[in-house]
């Protein structure tokens, strides 16, 4: 596949939509995952909501 | 399960964490099927193989004003309806819609570069997108800098629903004013003016972004019902530890 004499730009208008979807999808995953830890620690440390302490469930 | 049900931020968790996964794997299908389609599609008479920026350039145009109106509506929530939802609906949507409006700016100012001989031009329909980016930064903004998420989420939607005036004036712009950019060829009176061989491969990454949206806006409205019960749950240490 020949993309001319304007490979350059067409080459560096996907790879940039790569890289920013890439960015924002590792983004919202480490996040969750940072969420979770900070819920985990809170939550073992003895601090639930009422509505987990009245259903046992931890979400 | 009802939309009533999906109000309650826990079902709603499980929801997505029972939907996320194939909503994630559809849209790497999707985008494959989009990205071969396109490798395939031929040069065009006139822009030769730049053409081919159209179809990472549209996606991300029409999702920075689709965004915009999916959050004035999650602002109606806000403000009418109270919804528990809809600010981390609004919340959430607001960085992944500056990042396609960001998009959207760039392969264009890139496609512009070879076919218009310039990468900017303060003509009517880029700067009005530039408006659009600069106020997905100005919500983001607000957000982070009211601590009280209910505060922010009343000043935030005023703001949106504000904004959503410049939603018709880049949809219209081009008609409106003299400018650079071409006119609408897909969604328009009389249908599409695009050949099929260009029209194809730019539905199928239209509908692959979109459902990329869905899926990215649904990860972070959990991330973002995980963040306030944190808060909550900080607030419940901090009282205990203060009593």
């Amino acid at each position: 596949m020949s993309l001319g004499p304007y490979t350059s730009f067409i080459v560096t208008s996907y790879a940039l939509v790569a890289a920013v979807v890439a960015a924002l999808i590792v983004w919202i995953a480490l996040d969750y995952r940072r969420q979770k830890q900070i819920l985990r620690d809170l939550e073992a440390s003895g601090i639930t909501r009422r509505s987990a302490q009245t259903s046992g469930s931890s979400s | 399960m009802s939309l009533i049900d999906l109000a309650n931020p826990t079902r709603f968790l499980a929801l997505a964490t029972r939907v996320l996964p194939w909503l994630a794997a559809a849209t790497a299908i999707l985008l494959a099927v989009g990205l071969y389609l396109s490798a395939l599609a031929p040069d065009d008479y006139q822009q030769g193989a730049t053409v081919k920026i159209m179809f990472i350039h549209v996606p991300n145009a029409w999702l920075s004003m689709f965004v915009w109106g999916v959050m004035s509506i999650a602002a109606l929530g806000t403000l009418v309806w109270r919804h528990p939802l809809a600010d981390v609906a609004a919340k959430a949507a607001a960085p992944i819609g500056a990042a396609f409006t960001f998009l959207a700016l760039v392969t264009g100012s890139l496609w512009g570069r070879p076919m218009w001989g310039t990468y900017w031009e303060w003509d009517a329909r880029l700067t009005s997108v530039l408006i659009l980016f600069l106020m997905y930064l100005g919500l983001m903004a607000l957000w982070r800098a009211v601590d009280d998420p209910s505060r922010a989420a009343r000043a935030a939607a005023v703001l949106t629903l504000v904004g959503a005036i410049n939603i018709p004036i880049i949809k219209f712009s081009v008609e409106w004013w003299n400018t650079l950019h071409q006119g609408a060829s897909v969604i328009r009176a009389g249908g599409p003016t695009m050949d099929r061989a260009f029209l194809i491969p730019l539905l199928v990454m239209a509908i692959a972004f979109s459902l990329l949206f869905v899926t990215l806006h649904l990860a972070a409205m959990r991330n973002e019902i995980l963040r306030r019960r944190i808060r909550t749950l900080q607030m419940m240490q901090a009282s205990r530890q203060g009593v």
